[in-house]
């Protein structure tokens, strides 16, 4: 399978799993899927048939919210049957809202933002100590950059040369109730420079741009690397795309299933079968009008924000 | 007992690479022999609580037996969550030591308290929670929780306390030891302690013995899990039981007693001797504040004679 072809599946597999579940955060998921196609066919070491292979490359999806896609990630690559990604959220399931290690090919857990670049940290510099070649992965949301920890594991990393560690902040430029400039101000590559990090800028959702960045981090100063990676909150689904409503709404029934269904199966690889809805959905008129709430960088919620109107 | 634990992870160290220690830039005086001799096996992970356990947990899930150091409640309530998400519920052998349990910090004011430790970390699953009462405990439980995997809370005072458990051989994770039978008097009760209060716990309970009370003490250098089987088998024997803690009665260890007790049906009634859940604003040295709040060996007995009406 290659990263395109994978990436599609996340997304196709991301939609199915919301909707059945009810799950949130399909725009955080749809932001990652690139990043993760491309991690899980063309830049991880690993082997589905011994998880625990102590060669492997260690990854941790530090924002758990998007779940959905590392579960898909690793079923397509035979870790579990791809089946069981329809038990997402649901009683008795393997598969909680938030990354769990309780299923093979997933060694650590997460959900609470801002712990696993220190775990990746303390990983790699294991690796180093034992003079082990495996690189230790993190994928970070942006607006978990707000954490404190984040920035703790920066200094440490930087500090003692883990050019074995390798962390991605997805940055689609939104978070919970906001887009980051308007929630905590920041210019994300000028602080991870400033905290010593190699630091690469790639668009997100560009696989030979991700790929030429993720294959060899190495480099003289032996710092730590992070990928920047410009993305898009919902990439994919027009009317899901940069509007802070998908952060938590799931596709119902009707329209928003149909619809983003069908957007998906405008660009589906040739080489991929759509394990649910093979032809599509009914055509379907969407309403986004109806549901539409943040849609431009002008938006903001009306709490209080900061005194200098600069926006 | 800071020293000696430090003595026993450096001997530990030296027969097994694994064994890491991790300061939060805490420990002048007293980690310069683990660094000079294992300076491979020792990380400062600078003022940074949250991602020195984040790391510990990192370290340990690659097959190390961590163990992180700094004081008060910085190893534990700064990063709290790191020791529930990232090192217990993935049972990574992370060993958090805090020195300075209780009023050891005393006078540097509320900050450097660490009175409600025990009772946050005791809430967590699949946390071991120990409070060695001397040195020789101290020592003994350094060797097994290095050599267990899973979660620990090592909670210390600081140095200079006396042995008091001669009784003790081999650190059983659980087990409560017997310091002392009660003699044959007409007043008896059993008097349990947990952390370094055992010394004034040991001299209450000498004055005790001396005014006509007597005693039969147990040392609990492990609160999670409790030993059950002794509070049980006092509480069918004794009419009270004292628990005692440099720590706020609310969750401690009497809290850990009395939930025994009160599911056991026995016919003991407990007294708890702790800091009466309050912070405390009075400055003054560990063993200045311990008289304030009525937890040196006097208030013990003060205490323990309160319930015959002397």
């Amino acid at each position: 399978m290659n990263s395109k072809e994978l990436a599609w599946l996340i997304r196709r597999h991301g939609i199915e799993m919301t909707h059945l579940s009810g799950g949130s955060h399909i725009g955080a998921i749809l932001s990652v899927a690139d990043i993760m196609g491309v991690l899980y066919t063309d830049i991880l070491k690993f082997d589905s048939s011994n998880p625990e292979w102590d060669g492997r490359d260690r990854f941790i999806l530090s924002k758990g919210h998007a779940g959905a896609s590392v579960y898909a990630a690793i079923a397509e690559n035979g870790f579990f049957p791809v089946e069981e990604l329809k038990t997402h959220y649901a009683n008795g399931s393997r598969l909680s809202g938030h990354v769990s290690h309780h299923l093979p090919g997933i060694d650590f857990s997460t959900g609470s933002l801002g712990h696993g670049l220190p775990v990746a940290t303390g990983r790699a510099l294991a690796a180093k100590q034992d003079g082990k070649s495996f690189r230790s992965f993190v994928v970070m949301g942006d607006g978990e950059c707000n954490e404190g920890s984040v920035w703790e594991a920066a200094e440490f990393a930087n500090h003692y040369k883990l050019d074995n560690l390798v962390a991605i902040v997805d940055h689609n430029h939104m978070q919970s109730l906001d887009y980051c400039n308007n929630t905590l101000e920041v210019d994300m590559a000028k602080r991870w420079k400033g905290f010593g990090w190699n630091v690469i800028e790639v668009d997100g959702h560009n696989h030979d741009e991700l790929k030429n960045a993720l294959k060899d981090t190495s480099n003289p100063e032996h710092r730590p690397t992070v990928i920047i990676a410009h993305t898009v909150k919902g990439k994919g689904i027009s009317f899901m795309e940069m509007d802070i409503l998908w952060h938590y709404r799931f596709p119902h029934e009707g329209w928003e299933y149909n619809c983003a269904v069908n957007e998906l199966h405008k660009t589906k690889p040739e080489t991929v079968t759509d394990p649910y809805t093979p032809d599509g959905c009914p055509e379907t008129q969407a309403e986004p009008e109806n549901c539409r709430h943040t849609v431009s960088e002008s938006y903001h919620p009306t709490y209080y924000t900061r005194e200098v109107e600069d926006r | 007992m800071r020293d000696t634990v430090i003595r026993t992870l450096i001997e530990l160290g030296k027969e097994d690479k694994d064994v890491e220690l991790i300061t939060g830039d805490l420990g002048f005086g007293v980690l310069k022999s683990f660094w000079e001799t294992l300076p491979n096996q020792f990380i400062n992970a600078g003022i940074a609580e949250q991602n020195m356990t984040g790391v510990a947990a990192g370290m340990a899930l690659e097959g190390k037996k961590v163990f992180t150091y700094s004081i008060g409640n910085f190893p534990t309530l700064r990063c709290l969550e790191q020791i529930r998400n990232d090192c217990a519920y993935h049972n990574a052998n992370v060993n958090v030591i805090c020195v300075g349990g209780g009023y050891v910090y005393g006078s540097l004011g509320m900050s450097h308290h660490a009175t409600e430790d025990i009772a946050i970390l005791r809430a967590l699953p699949d946390v071991t929670v120990i409070c060695p009462g001397d040195p020789t405990e101290a020592a003994l439980a350094v060797k097994k929780i290095a050599q267990t995997d899973g979660t620990c809370y090592l909670r210390l005072g600081r140095g200079g306390e006396q042995n008091v458990n001669n009784v003790i051989k081999e650190f059983e994770i659980g087990k409560a030891y017997k310091l002392r039978e009660a003699k044959n008097m007409n007043k008896k009760v059993a008097v349990f302690s947990t952390g370094a209060i055992l010394e004034e716990t040991s001299k209450a309970c000498d004055m005790l013995e001396e005014q006509g009370i007597a005693v039969e003490q147990y040392s609990f250098p492990t609160v999670k899990p409790i030993d059950s089987a002794v509070i049980k088998n006092c509480a069918n024997r004794f009419d009270n039981i004292f628990t005692v803690e440099e720590h706020n009665i609310v969750g401690g260890f009497g809290g850990a007693v009395a939930e025994v007790l009160a599911e056991c049906g026995g016919k003991a009634k407990i007294h708890r001797i702790g800091i009466d859940d309050f912070y405390c604003i009075e400055v003054g040295s560990q063993a200045y504040l311990r008289e304030q709040v009525g937890i040196n060996a006097e208030g013990i007995v003060r205490k323990v004679k309160g319930i015959f009406g002397e």
